[in-house]
């Protein structure tokens, strides 16, 4: 299997040490606590576990055999086989944090088209090479700007309309900076608060701004003006972005952000029940010294050939320890090679055609929808590929008998927003056919007739 | 000739993937929101994956060679685990799926957390946190939230030894814990004296990496744990080096409260050239409710004919959540079944293989190279880069040299503590033949670096790309392959 000694090798190797067992080279470790006896299933081979775990794994429902309608965060989307045959290869998957340069050149030049691809994508001078996730990097953000300030400006003002899950995570990140308040999504807040509203809490003490775009409820604006006044007031802009929604859609740099964040997930990186994702984190370059996490730059080795290395590394904990601008060691090196391979094969044309099924097929969708008695179309400004529909019955009912029919239904905004029962969020992708939305609309309505 | 960048790849109107037309009536595009240019490369599919398949060429691997990497525990990852997290109904679940339709995935999440807890002897354990650092962000979170839970306000200290990993001041100081250091001694085990010194009604707690960073045990651990708790303070366990301790000890009995485990490390998930890792946190009886949340419960007993029902459940005190979701779920499959393949003597024995391999080598190389700390160690040892009478020869050389007998190089530069220090750590799946050969080729080199040091120096010789200008990459900052404004 996987531990290659043979008893006689094994053997050789205690005499060399100059120990008579195995056991002796535990000595030090305190005897009462020495070789617990381990309550674990008996060991299987690997053809058992195969079968145990296919078991396990029929067990779920799966996207591959249910409708999808859901988003709320998660995107089903087609991954191209090409982009899993290149992660597969072991010289990528087995390889460690390109800390030897000279035998990681396949890792760091990938990273650094990464990072190119994700500004271009994004309208931002610079990318790092990734967070976590979309939350965390939207966590990052606020550190960032808590920094940048020198802790001296104590206000985050946050749209109700970033994902919630992004909201709680950095608030979890935040609870350790005393004196710090974060406004704008308090409980009781219009979850549908218009940026000309969120404006008015932006003040002279305001590190960070952060929206979303296309917000959590798929709807898209126009975000020049409101950057404006956020520069006024002298704090960061940052903008939680869908990165398919970019294809079609003028960038956040364009509108003077200076942050950008967001879920990497749809560029080419499966559902997995939530995880591994991408945390998607650009920036304009003067933030560059202030960011978190890893970055890759170009340089030369001693002949002049092109290479790429780790740099700025002096921002990292292993250099700074407890003045490091992030404790982040490992990154997300697979999910962003994922996504470079999967924005490499779309390119210029795939992503924006992809862009534009989402788009065609939900406004297909929301309006086939909106026509249905007893269901109404919340969403009048223009959307992406999510929007949220008014339902007759709590969203969790409809979802069950939509199951029945064998349709994962969209997300139960009121699990989030207390005001927002009844209310449901409709992902639609390329993956959806008409067909598949017309069977959609069938079961909405009959759910309605009971 | 260095691999083009997919922009210079690129060719205007080339098609990589093609997809379906419109089955749907066109919507109208929105008015003044539309971006006017998608700067994307243009390549064919064959472009694409030759381009990667070149690129993948000029990393080392594991499944490539030896990695000797001193804390990174670079063992070898089974190709079963890459099937069964790709098994259709793991991949292809939505994380916000209804319980019901994702028993599977709760049950494997659940079992895996049962799996944890028993093999670190604590009392429950999350799987949210994303990777080791982060996990230790959620540890050091949990026990800030414990002190101000029981109104200990004057608790801001978080005392670290000299030797742990640079995220642990890291991350104390994020989560604003005024970081002291502790000094070691000269068998490397945490200096009792100095810490006795430290121990007062300040200390919210201390971080201790058990083997430590030298790779040792640490001989007086129960004293040290009791210092702690006997002024108030909570113990923090780095779970980086567990692999040393899989069926040898349990964190959780020897009294620590709360710990991290990398199953990117232990658990043998890829590290994908930097990532995705998995941090999963456990935590002593007196933390449960402090866990990140939420977390893979029983909400309905199972019968002898039903299997129970599981969902998802937020710990009552808990610190929040710290990352979307539920953990890197992919990765969980991935460790579980690991864990499945192995089982309670399985454990046992990828420790004591995992250390007696890392003492077979030092054995070997104790004559030749400089060891300060030499005693029976755990899964890893630290040697001296450095020779007395060939002045000029860094630990840097001897890594870089190593390169040219086709060996990664040994983490260097870490510990901070050793000077010039070369931090080795075999796993148990490296075989005698490949140790052997390692160590030859360490004795060869430091042959060489008395007598033509300058192939030490000049090293690599064989890689794709010779030793690079790190001043220059930092000073030019060219971090984009192509800015649309300068064409």
């Amino acid at each position: 299997m996987f531990i290659p000694h043979t008893d006689s090798e094994r053997e050789e190797m205690l005499k060399e040490i100059g120990v008579s067992s195995m056991a002796e080279l535990f000595n030090a470790v305190p005897k009462n606590f020495r070789f617990p006896k381990l309550n674990l299933p008996p060991a299987l081979s690997e053809m058992e576990v195969l079968a145990e775990l296919t078991e396990l794994a029929s067990v779920n429902e799966s996207t591959r055999e249910l409708i999808c309608f859901l988003g709320a965060g998660a995107y089903n989307h087609y991954i191209p086989a090409a982009v899993d045959a290149v992660i597969s290869r072991g010289e990528f998957l087995t390889a460690y944090t390109p800390y030897q340069p000279e035998v990681s050149q396949g890792t760091l030049q990938a990273v650094f088209e990464y990072q190119s691809l994700i500004a271009l994508l994004t309208g931002m001078e610079v990318s790092n090479a990734s967070h976590y996730d979309g939350a965390t990097a939207a966590a990052e953000a606020a550190v960032l700007a808590y920094h940048h300030f020198r802790g001296k400006r104590a206000r985050i003002v946050l749209s109700p309309a970033v994902n919630p899950q992004y909201r709680a995570v950095l608030r979890t990140y935040m609870s350790g900076y005393t004196g710090l308040e974060i406004v704008g999504d308090e409980a009781g807040s219009s979850p549908f608060l218009s940026v000309d509203d969120l404006a008015k809490l932006v003040d002279m003490n305001t590190s960070l701004v952060m929206v979303q775009y296309p917000d959590f409820f798929g709807r898209i604006q126009d975000l020049t003006a409101f950057a404006q006044k956020v520069h006024e007031a002298g704090a960061l802009l940052a903008v939680a972005i869908n990165p398919t929604a970019l294809a079609m859609l003028k960038t956040p740099g364009e509108f003077g952000a200076d942050i950008v964040v967001g879920e990497g997930q749809p560029l080419g990186i499966p559902l997995s029940y939530g995880g591994p994702y991408l945390g998607l984190f650009a920036a304009k370059k003067e933030l560059v010294r202030k960011m978190a996490g890893r970055l890759v730059g170009e340089t030369q080795d001693e002949k002049g050939q092109r290479g790429y290395v780790l740099t700025l590394t002096a921002r990292e904990q292993h250099i700074r320890r407890e003045k490091a601008t992030s404790n982040i060691c490992t990154n997300q090196g697979l999910m962003a090679l994922a996504s470079a391979v999967y924005l490499s094969l779309l390119g210029k044309h795939g992503l924006r055609k992809v862009a534009e099924l989402c788009y065609h097929k939900a406004h297909y969708a929301a309006e086939k929808i909106g026509k249905i008695p007893g269901y109404e179309l919340q969403t009048s400004t223009p959307f992406f590929h999510e929007f949220v529909v008014k339902t007759p019955a709590p969203v969790a009912d409809i979802n069950l008998h939509l199951l029945d029919h064998g349709i994962l239904g969209g997300y139960d905004l009121g699990k989030d927003y207390p005001g927002l029962d009844n209310h449901m969020l409709i992902a639609v992708t390329e993956m959806n056919t008409r067909e598949d939305i017309d069977v959609l609309c069938e079961v909405l309505e009959e759910f309605n007739h009971g | 000739m260095a691999e083009p960048t997919v922009y210079e790849l690129s060719s205007a109107g080339r098609i990589g993937v093609r997809f379906p037309e419109p089955d749907v009536p066109l919507a109208k595009l929105p008015a003044g929101l539309e971006r006017e240019t998608l700067p994307l490369p243009e390549l064919s599919e064959l472009d694409v994956v030759r381009h990667f398949t070149h690129l993948s060429q000029l990393n080392y691997s594991i499944d490539g060679g030896f990695y000797p990497l001193g804390s990174c525990t670079m063992k070898y990852n089974p190709k079963i685990n890459e099937e069964t997290a790709r098994l259709p109904g793991f991949a292809f679940t939505h994380p916000l799926q209804p319980a019901e339709t994702v028993q599977g995935n709760l049950a494997l999440m659940y079992e895996l957390q049962e799996y944890l807890k028993e093999i670190s002897g604590f009392a429950a354990v999350s799987l949210q946190p994303a990777a080791g650092a982060h996990g230790e962000f959620t540890g050091v979170m949990i026990i800030k939230a414990y002190h101000d839970a029981m109104g200990h306000t004057n608790r801001t200290k978080m005392l670290i030894p000299d030797s742990a990993h640079g995220t642990n001041p890291a991350t104390s100081a994020m989560r604003g814990f005024e970081v002291v250091g502790v000094p070691s001694d000269s068998r490397g085990n945490v200096d009792l004296t100095a810490l006795k010194a430290l121990c007062d009604d300040t200390v919210a707690g201390l971080m201790l990496t058990n083997p430590n960073t030298l790779g040792l045990f640490e001989e007086h651990v129960v004293e040290v744990l009791d210092l702690i708790h006997g002024c108030g303070g909570l113990v923090y366990g780095d779970g980086a080096n567990l692999n040393a301790l899989l069926g040898i000890a349990r964190p959780g009995d020897i009294g620590f409260d709360v710990m991290h485990f990398n199953l990117h490390k232990t658990f043998s998930t890829p590290h994908g050239g930097g990532g995705p890792g998995s941090g999963p946190v456990g935590v002593a009886a007196h933390l449960v409710d402090f866990l990140p949340g939420p977390n893979a419960a029983i909400v309905e007993e199972g019968t002898d004919e039903e299997a129970p029902l599981f969902d998802l459940a937020m710990p009552a005190k808990s610190i929040g959540r710290v990352k979307s979701f539920h953990g890197h779920f992919g990765m969980l499959v991935r460790a579980f079944t690991y864990i499945s393949m192995y089982g309670a003597d399985g454990m046992r024995k990828i420790a004591e293989h995992a250390v007696l391999n890392a003492n077979y080598l030092l054995a070997k190389l104790r004559n030749t190279y400089h060891v300060p700390h030499d005693r029976i160690c755990m899964h890893e040892f630290v040697m001296e880069g450095v020779f007395e009478d060939a002045p000029g020869v860094h630990a840097l050389d001897i890594a870089k040299r190593l390169m040219d007998y086709k060996f990664h190089p040994p983490t260097n530069y870490f510990p901070l503590i050793v000077h010039e220090a070369l931090m080795i750590e075999p796993t148990e799946t490296e075989n005698k033949q490949t140790l052997d050969a390692f160590a030859d080729a360490l004795i060869k080199i430091a042959a060489e670096a008395h007598t033509q040091p300058e192939l030490l120096h000049e090293a690599p010789h064989i890689t794709p790309i010779g030793r690079l200008d790190e001043v220059k990459a930092a000073k030019d900052l060219v971090l984009c392959c192509w800015y649309p404004d300068q064409n």
